[in-house]
């Protein structure tokens, strides 16, 4: 409101708000929007062995988006993300919502125990955790293959990054270790919300605890709800780190690209800039498609705040 | 939305719930304090469980050569020992990846702290054309992964001469932390009243004075909240760090941790040592975290950190 009253006591434009935004805008426009517009060129360019003596790149229309889309190793990459992405994201929301409703639920001692746990595990740097899951996996010092031999002596000689399934299950359960506590706060967060008067007038009336959930809880958290699978599902599609480090150590690269590992490969490893920029535009394009709901979305909260 | 995040503190439930709690406890039949005495067990198994990567890593950072060479899991580090974190502090790689990032982190988050200062007080002060526009860009810009972007940033560093330089990688990082500094301090100069600047201008401030004078100092408590992420952020960050600084002696504290393994699979590899160099990494990111921790619900949904 005071700012308003200012700008109608001040009729004439300032040109100090251009100002101010001025450094912020130009380092955001060099260090993202030149290499947006160049990767867009970029993707319909020709980088091959000519280029790399020297000779200026040719202009080739579509042939790198056709190449990108006839190439089974893309899609086979895109087919990973998606389902890594929709396996990590929905056990991570389930968890999350049942720490969350947990955390209501349990004597307030063992529920500080709980958000220190979670706050601990939130905290630690993604190598450094990434490199604990390694040795608890490890064939020769790991605790896991040393459990799963209690029951099964010849698993002890599994090697879990060498297979692509077991390696996309150590990923996995690092990615979800790590993002079930963001989930566990805000769910919480959003439930310690809700006026406490009206669940017990629910219970009074006999409403049981599944029916208080489902009627009362459930509506009541379903922004932030909306909001946290959105932001979940936009993180686990651009998996790169976990999957990128474990292949360093797995040697099945070829058969465990995502989307980042693969335009990785493509581009910066084999210098094929042209078809590796068709491909992030790709991944650019199903990341700002998802973006989309979650802006309107964010937008939406801040309105109603 | 931001009511419903910055109350997250660890601890804090609403006080006014506790008392009508009791009273209907009292009350409760056998089965249902049964119940509860299940949903507290799942709790504290759960709780063990998501310690348990952090505890093994600090764990095996203090276990001795014989320990380590057991094929029994070694559930605790006794005798302790501290060789691990004294072979890392004498090595060379580790002070050379430890300078890079603290430098890259530390110009980092003066550079987006100060851009993101003007920019809050664009956004939070004027009605200015455009102003709608920015802040959708704002939002839009920290959802781009890095990932559908790293080919040409590798292509622009590579034409300016920018790569393994910690300037270039400043860029990077600035560019990555200013929506979401812009974003979070904007909240914070929105609580500075208004005329407190317009009381400065009249006893004599300039315009920019009174900013600087008046609201900077008052930010106090925001500006270092938005420093510590853009610092985390910087700190953590892998996949720019990996593709821009391709050199040995250029790494970064993520990169130096993660080479630790790629020696292959048949490669006798030394845990104790990895897991030292781990818990280093995560010792400053813990303290800093402890300062923001109730915050950080806001801040990572801003964007703050990036996958």
């Amino acid at each position: 409101m005071t700012t308003s009253e200012m700008v109608r006591r001040k009729p004439k434009r300032s040109k100090l708000p251009f100002l101010l935004v001025l450094p912020a805008v130009a380092i955001i426009l060099l260090s993202m929007g030149y290499p947006l517009v160049n990767q867009l060129l970029q993707s319909f360019q020709k980088f091959g062995l000519a280029q790399q003596f020297g000779q200026p790149p040719e202009f080739v229309w579509f042939q790198n988006y056709f190449e990108v889309f006839t190439t089974a190793d893309f899609w086979i990459a895109f087919l990973r993300s998606a389902i890594f992405c929709a396996v990590c994201a929905s056990i991570t929301m389930a968890l999350g919502m049942g720490g969350a409703v947990l955390l209501t639920k349990i004597p307030r001692p063992v529920a500080v125990f709980v958000q220190i746990a979670l706050l601990l595990a939130w905290a630690m740097p993604v190598l450094s955790s990434l490199q604990s899951f390694q040795l608890m996996f490890s064939t020769r010092a790991g605790i896991v293959p040393w459990f799963t031999s209690l029951f099964d002596a010849d698993s002890a000689n599994l090697n879990w990054l060498s297979h692509p399934l077991t390696f996309f299950t150590v990923a996995g359960l690092q990615v979800i270790w790590m993002s079930v506590p963001l989930v566990v706060f805000m769910l919480y967060a959003s439930i310690t919300q809700i006026d406490e008067s009206m669940l017990e007038a629910a219970q009074l009336d006999g409403a049981t605890g599944w029916q208080r959930f489902r009627s009362i809880i459930m509506p009541s958290i379903a922004p932030v709800l909306l909001l946290v699978s959105l932001l979940e599902v936009i993180w686990d599609i651009r998996v790169f780190t976990q999957i990128f480090v474990l292949q360093a150590s797995s040697g099945i690269s070829d058969q465990t690209d995502v989307l980042g590992t693969y335009i990785y490969r493509r581009g910066i490893m084999s210098s094929d800039y042209g078809v590796a920029s068709a491909a992030s535009v790709v991944m650019l394009i199903v990341s700002l498609a998802l973006t989309w709901r979650y802006i309107r979305q964010f937008m939406k909260n801040e309105e109603e705040a | 939305m931001s009511t419903a995040t910055e109350r997250i503190t660890v601890g804090e439930t609403r006080r006014a719930r506790r008392a009508p709690r009791e009273t209907i406890n009292r009350k409760k039949p056998l089965g249902q304090r049964i119940g509860r005495g299940v949903l507290t067990a799942i709790a504290i198994i759960g709780g063990l469980i998501w310690l348990f990567p952090t505890y093994w890593m600090f764990n095996y950072s203090l276990l001795g050569k014989d320990q380590l060479a057991s094929r029994t899991p070694q559930a605790g580090p006794w005798p302790p020992t501290l060789s691990h974190y004294a072979d890392i502090l004498k090595s060379d790689s580790f002070w050379s990846a430890l300078r890079m990032s603290l430098l890259i982190a530390v110009l980092t988050v003066i550079v987006a702290l100060l851009f993101a200062f003007f920019s809050a007080l664009a956004i939070s002060r004027f009605r200015f054309r455009g102003r709608r526009i920015l802040i959708v860009a704002v939002l839009v810009i920290q959802m781009v992964p890095a990932e559908a972007l790293f080919i040409s940033q590798y292509r622009m560093l590579d034409t300016w001469h920018l790569l393994n330089s910690v300037i270039g990688m400043t860029i990077l990082y600035v560019g990555a932390s200013l929506p979401f500094t812009v974003w979070m301090l904007k909240g914070f100069v929105d609580g500075v009243p208004v005329e407190l600047e317009e009381a400065a201008m009249i006893d004599g401030c300039s315009r920019m004075g009174a900013f600087f004078r008046v609201t900077f100092p008052l930010l106090g408590s925001g500006l270092v909240a938005s420093g510590i992420f853009a610092f985390l952020a910087a700190w953590n960050e892998y996949t720019l760090a990996l593709v821009m600084l391709t050199k040995n002696s250029s790494r970064t504290l993520p990169l130096w941790l993660s080479a630790f393994t790629g020696g292959g699979p048949d490669q006798q590899t030394d845990w104790g040592l990895i897991m030292a160099g781990a818990t280093l990494m995560a010792i400053p990111v813990i303290i800093l975290f402890a300062f923001v921790q109730g915050r950080m619900a806001t801040g990572l949904v801003g964007g703050a950190v990036k996958g």
